[in-house]
């Protein structure tokens, strides 16, 4: 059964009945899901969560699906890795990375946003799902389809990594890529999806897919024995996951799961699309487009409808925000798997540099708890960080060839290390 | 002078059900204009009371947003394609 009541506009008020909405008629503004909390209080506590499925269909009565879950089953409940070697890198007591890289299936946190909207979207009685995307996305929807036996079309700008674009086409979908960019993409499927009555996750079942990204936050509350961290660092793209983590913070604390004890959320951006970033620092909560250039093409979207509530939600929850340069990016991924030994895409590169600026400037203590959610993963673009790792040494099968090589590497370690 | 308009599904009441009008005006603001004229109500949807473009929806010329444009100064000429797109987000 569901605990959903309906859909309310976010900035007029208006109400809506359950349906594939995602737009108010009155002001255009995004539609949220609400729901009975009174009611969801006296049937979950700690304990009914703790002995269900590691899914993220454990939080469901916060979820808006009316029956059973329909995919998405294998979904969330991913590892919260106290990362010791980086906080020491850091200089910081209590580190957590929320790795939502090794995600099922797909290896991003998409499989969260998808797993709910393909179970409404099959609620609804729709056949075919489809998605505007940068490419993550489309890697989950296109798998969670191929699972629920639906029609999929995936919508994706062109020149993306090739990990992004064999990681939808493996599933069968029909992929069309736009000549453009993602703002590109996004306009036109929104224009699609009026025409051709599908599912578009994220465009008409939008309140429903973003619902998903509640579980993320969800999930690093229980880890962290039903405690708020204190401080969470996210990336923003189109502005969905961030807003929805103060939301699910909430309401954990509306249902009595956990004490309210604060989070700071911080928002990351690269410094080649940073039109949020840019707002949150000259003071301003109207988002200005920018045309993306940056290496962190999961994240490029220049026109983030959902900017706005993303600078309401760091400024509510007392939390900021900063960007970083494509060459602090590939840093920040070499650190997180020279430390931590996880390989995340230039986004979760670009949470991680966002962290340690933030941690210099003394934006975030260092003596306070604090996540990184890192969101996507490293061995879907390969092309990004081929450059700058070392080629492997080529020798032949002797030992006397590897006796040589040991020798000079031992040597250059010892001059590096005097140097 | 006349250009394409494409209508987004919230605002077809005002146009009967249908997706795409003609419709005139030598720049943004004087098509919203006549717009109104045509279809009473519609224009209130798209510009706040200032009628500046509402922060929910983007307008698009020849598939540029305005805002990279001239806002509602920016000048049409015959045939363009306006398309008025609900500002939904997403990707990644």
């Amino acid at each position: 059964m569901s605990f959903v009541t309906g859909l309310q506009c976010r900035e007029c008020g208006q109400k809506y009945p359950q349906e594939p909405l995602h737009v108010c008629e009155l002001c255009f503004g995004p539609l949220e899901i609400q729901y009975d909390y009174p009611a969801i209080t006296a049937k979950i506590n700690r304990e009914t969560i703790a002995s269900r499925e590691r899914n993220l269909w454990r939080y469901r009565e916060l979820l808006p699906i009316d029956g059973e879950p329909r995919v998405g089953l294998y979904s969330g409940f991913t590892p919260l890795v106290r990362a010791h070697r980086l906080g020491e890198t850091l200089g910081v007591k209590e580190l957590y990375v929320k790795d939502d890289s090794v995600n099922h299936p797909s290896f991003s946190y998409k499989d969260r946003v998808v797993s709910v909207a393909i179970s409404k979207a099959i609620e609804f009685g729709f056949d075919t799902v489809s998605c505007a995307s940068t490419g993550n996305l489309a890697n989950s929807v296109a798998a969670h389809a191929a699972k629920a036996g639906l029609n999929c079309y995936v919508f994706i700008p062109d020149g993306l990594e090739q990990g992004k674009i064999i990681g939808s086409a493996i599933y069968g979908p029909k992929t069309v890529a736009i000549k453009g960019n993602y703002d590109d993409v996004n306009r036109l499927c929104t224009e699609i999806g009026d025409k051709y009555g599908w599912a578009f996750v994220n465009v008409n079942l939008r309140p429903y897919y973003s619902e998903g990204a509640k579980t993320h936050g969800f999930e690093v509350a229980e880890q962290l024995g039903w405690k708020l961290p204190k401080h969470i660092i996210v990336a923003s793209a189109g502005g969905t996951i961030l807003p929805k983590l103060a939301k699910g913070f909430k309401e954990l604390a509306k249902v009595g799961l956990v004490e309210d004890t604060g989070c700071k959320i911080y928002s990351a951006q690269a410094a080649g699309c940073a039109p949020i970033i840019q707002a949150l620092h000259k003071g301003t909560d109207l988002v200005s487009p920018v045309k993306p250039n940056t290496i962190a093409s999961s994240i490029a979207i220049g026109n983030p409808a959902d900017g706005y509530y993303v600078i309401q939600a760091v400024k509510e929850s007392g939390g900021w925000g900063e960007s970083v340069t494509d060459e602090e990016i590939l840093d920040g991924i070499k650190l997180l798997a020279r430390t931590e030994g996880i390989f995340t895409e230039p986004a979760g590169g670009t949470e991680v540099a966002v962290t340690k600026k933030l941690i210099e400037s003394g934006r975030v203590p260092r003596d306070e708890s604090i996540v990184i959610s890192i969101t996507g993963n490293g061995y879907k673009t390969l092309e990004v960080v081929a450059q700058s790792v070392e080629k492997p040494y080529t020798i032949d099968a002797t030992l006397e060839n590897f006796d040589q090589l040991f020798h000079r590497l031992a040597l250059t370690e010892s001059v590096t290390a005097v140097g | 002078m006349s250009v394409r308009v494409r209508v987004p599904t919230p605002l077809r009441k005002f146009t009967q059900g249908v997706d795409e009008v003609n419709a005139q005006g030598v720049n943004v603001k004087a098509l919203v204009d006549d717009l109104e004229k045509n279809y009473p109500g519609i224009k209130e949807r798209i510009c706040d009371e200032s009628g500046k473009v509402r922060r929910f929806v983007n307008v698009y010329v020849n598939g540029d947003d305005i805002r990279f444009l001239q806002n509602m100064e920016t000048a049409l000429k015959e045939g363009d394609n306006i398309s008025i797109v609900p500002a939904i987000a997403g990707g990644r």
